[in-house]
């Protein structure tokens, strides 16, 4: 197959506004729609600011929207594209410049998830620990997880409704899914997840396990469990009532 | 030119959050020391989350004779005994509590039916060793340490940061000038010292598996500074690196498909490694398997594309899809081929830099004080050849050391005076010079120029004109480099073309090196394969070449490795290891 032309328009601008830009492009087989970008800036456009690190689908840098959908540009083959094709920043993040969206905001609310937590014995335990593979199994979906924040940017709570001063997003779900389900890890991150990462905000359209480059089953395997996790605690008759006699 | 600076302060200064970077800052808290740790890219995208068959430790989980002695004996002979047998012993013997500590942190490994940590086999590793989780033991590392660090009170993060040049007073590094892609400002970063985690070089060639940030900043870094380097000519191919479509071609498939079970198989079906290494087959040192695929390409018994067949298609489907996801998912998107049915072609592909800063090899220091190196970044553990599996636990056990070392450092010694203002200004007009010239020489073309050099003149076998040609141009495209403008537009926020031309400037120096010491090294060893030299020679078999910054250019010297202890020796002898073929056909 030789070589074709394909229009790709690429977003330029900034926080404050911008436009698409057209660039024809050479397309060779195989090409990726990283590839045309990074053609076109080094052809074309050389401050065509562009987010991406190792072009094989395992760092989860170089997000963005191709025609609409979210996705990583280093797996998305130009050929599915046809004559022409849009690129656009994520629209859930502020834009920085051009295809670089800040996405910093991913990282604070990371951080407000308690990290790993053995219980005590185990920490002290001089023994390598024993563990199934089945019991491993559970998480090992989740820690596939690379932070493209593309379910970040699908999430319509996010994106239509810009709660994130309510809801944390799929992402974090997968996190705190990663840590809850971990055979060795003792800590209660339900509250967490019924109060500042407001678990209760996602009506499970399942759109983010969508786009998951990874084939993460966000939604199946993350949040519905932790939130009938979360409904046990809270929303048990029987604990409630227990709760009440304890008087915690 | 707007040369005005910020400036934060902190004790230890991080270069690179890669593994060796991240565990580096979390060791130099837990000894008391402030640290702030800067990354090119954002945090948890570092090279190191490539990495996918695992880590190396003799835990003995799998094969009950594996020892620390084994596994010293396999990277010594695997390195061709020009490792520092110091870090190869440090390596061996920590390892296995870096891993298991690791898993305290939360990290997940695959487990054995006795439920500890699984290990798999791997090329020129007796027993096997590699600690993994699936084929993405990189990333598991990265998120493990990640998630550590950013809980750690003491470590600061600041992403999207470049540092363009370190800062010295009085011979000691004091600090470092960068600059912040977002807003592009300038940032003086003081310090009681700083520790270079900034990994390797491979984009330097044009066919890599390396990410976009590995441009050799590191050893630019501390060349500059007047720092050691060493085994510059060092640099590793992966024998196995896609080939097809050319869109994809470098990236990699991880070694764990051969560990699997994969065969190597030639255009005529033929399991060709039966004649470079009829004992360990596809599991032979990385160099010799590369040499070989190399050699049935140049032979005419290459694949369609110019490669060799890789297959792992006689496994059942399930058992690859749970062994090797990345890989069946890697090669159904990007090739659209499935592994479980179909065999992968596969070429020679840039992969880790043995080479690098020359580092004392308990604690990392540098030949200047006040500098630490640990990681790729780093020379001496590999030698003339890396083995798989290796470097992920080389990031854990000196990044440890390192980071404790520097945190004893920085607590130890006053704190330094204020920085050279001039030598900030003279760094900062270096650095923001293409700015300048927006109609320059495009920073992309040279770097693609550079790529092309790299790749035509030092490939998997190299001879003296070539090399001379190679060296020629780099000093050539150094000239033209000095002239290098933005391309265009001079705005300072995220500005990647601007950025491209200081890439370029770290870039220069390693290839340089790279040329020099390739030149210099007369004999085939490891990594190293010379037609014109084809043997190995013994008069070089403990020589290092040591390349340091001189007012006359890059000099270079030979260093006559410390003598190996009789105890270690017979350790190596005892060893059922053998030595990977050393001549080349």
């Amino acid at each position: 197959m030789g070589v074709t032309t394909v229009r790709v328009s690429v977003f330029r601008g900034d926080g404050t506004g911008g436009e698409m830009v057209a660039y024809p492009v050479p397309v060779r087989e195989g090409m990726v729609v990283l590839d045309a970008v990074l053609w076109i800036q080094a052809n074309m456009a050389p401050d065509l600011a562009v987010r991406w690190n190792c072009k094989a689908a395992k760092c989860g840098s170089c997000s963005a929207e191709i025609d609409g959908f979210p996705r990583l540009m280093c797996k998305s083959p130009v050929s599915d594209y046809g004559a022409a094709l849009g690129v656009r920043p994520l629209r859930t993040f502020p834009v920085i410049r051009d295809l670089v969206t800040d996405v910093s905001w991913n990282y604070e609310v990371n951080r407000r998830i308690p990290p790993f937590t053995p219980s005590d014995a185990d920490a002290e335990d001089p023994e390598p620990w024993r563990m199934r593979q089945e019991d491993v199994a559970r998480v090992i979906e989740f820690r596939k997880c690379i932070e493209c924040f593309l379910c970040q940017d699908v999430c319509h709570v996010l994106r239509e409704h810009d709660r994130k001063d309510a809801f944390s997003g799929p992402r974090m779900m997968i996190r705190a899914a990663s840590l809850e389900m971990h055979p060795r890890d003792v800590l209660d991150r339900r509250p967490l997840l019924k109060g500042e990462a407001g678990i209760g905000m996602c009506n499970v359209t399942k759109c983010c396990t969508e786009v998951c480059p990874e084939h993460i089953h966000i939604t199946d395997n993350a949040i519905i469990p932790l939130k009938e996790r979360v409904a046990d605690r809270y929303f048990d008759p029987l604990r409630w009532a227990a709760r009440r006699l304890r008087g915690s | 030119m707007d040369t005005r600076t910020e400036t934060v302060d902190t004790d230890v200064l991080v270069i690179g959050a890669g593994g060796a970077g991240m565990r580096a800052a979390i060791a130099a808290a837990g000894a008391g020391a402030r640290v702030l740790v800067v990354c090119k890219s954002l945090l948890g995208k570092a090279h190191t989350v490539m990495a996918e068959g695992g880590m190396a430790a003799a835990l003995a989980n799998v094969a009950h004779q594996d020892s620390w002695e084994a596994h010293f004996a396999d990277t010594m002979k695997g390195g061709k005994l020009l490792n520092s047998w110091r870090m190869a012993l440090i390596h061996a013997k920590e390892a296995p509590e870096r891993v298991l500590e690791l898993e305290r942190w939360g990290a997940v490994f695959d487990r054995t039916a006795s439920g500890l940590v699984h290990q798999r086999p791997f090329g020129a590793h007796t027993y096997p060793r590699l600690a993994h989780i699936g084929d993405r033991t990189g990333l598991e590392l990265i998120r493990s340490l990640q998630d550590r660090l950013v809980h750690t009170d003491a470590v600061d993060v600041h992403m999207e940061v470049t540092v363009a040049s370190l800062l010295t007073r009085d011979h000691r590094v004091v600090g470092a000038l960068a600059y912040r892609r977002a807003d592009g400002g300038l940032v003086v970063y003081t310090a009681r010292c700083v520790l270079l985690a900034t990994g390797g070089a491979g984009r330097i060639y044009r066919i890599t598996s390396n990410s976009w940030e590995c441009t050799g900043d590191g050893v630019a870094l501390a060349y500059e500074a007047g720092a050691e380097l060493q085994d510059c000519e060092m640099v590793q191919f992966h024998p196995t690196g896609m080939v097809w479509p050319p869109g994809v071609r470098g990236i990699l498939v991880t070694e764990g498909v051969r560990g699997e079970g994969g065969v190597l198989r030639n255009k005529d079906g033929e399991r060709f490694m039966e004649r470079y290494d009829h004992e360990r087959m596809e599991l032979s040192a990385r160099d010799v398997v590369s040499r070989a695929i190399d050699a049935e390409v140049t032979a005419g018994r290459g694949t369609p594309h110019g490669g060799a067949y890789l297959d792992i298609s006689h496994r059942r489907a399930d058992d690859i899809r749970r062994t090797l996801p990345s890989m069946y998912e890697q090669f159904r998107t990007l090739a659209g081929v499935d592994i479980t049915r179909e065999p992968m072609e596969v070429a020679p592909t840039i992969h880790y830099f043995m080479g690098g800063v020359r580092v004392d090899p308990e604690t990392g220091a540098t030949s200047v004080p006040g500098l630490f190196a640990a990681g790729e970044v780093a020379g001496g553990l590999h030698g003339a050849n890396r083995l798989g599996g290796n470097s992920l636990s080389d990031l854990l056990v000196f990044g440890r050391r390192a980071g404790e070392a520097a945190a004893a450092f920085a607590l130890g010694h006053p704190r330094p005076g204020a920085v050279d203002r001039a030598q900030v200004e003279r760094e900062a007009e270096l650095l923001l010079g293409p700015l300048a010239r927006p109609a320059g020489e495009s920073p992309y073309r040279l770097q693609a120029e550079l790529q092309d050099t790299c790749t035509r003149y030092a490939p998997i076998i190299r001879d003296e004109p070539g090399l001379r040609e190679g060296l020629d141009r780099v000093l050539e495209l150094r000239e033209h480099a000095a002239r290098c403008g933005t391309g265009g537009p001079t705005g300072r926020a995220f500005n990647p073309g601007w950025h491209t031309a200081h890439d370029l400037r770290s870039m220069l120096v390693s290839a340089e090196a790279l040329f020099r010491c390739a030149l210099e090294r007369k004999e085939s060893r490891g990594a190293h394969a010379r037609r014109d030299y084809p043997r190995a020679d013994p008069a070089l078999g403990r020589v290092n070449l040591v390349v340091q910054r001189t007012e006359g250019g890059m000099s270079l010297r030979s260093v006559e490795a410390e003598p190996l202890p009789a105890e270690l020796t017979e350790v190596i002898s005892q060893s059922f290891a053998r030595y990977t073929p050393e001549e080349i056909t």
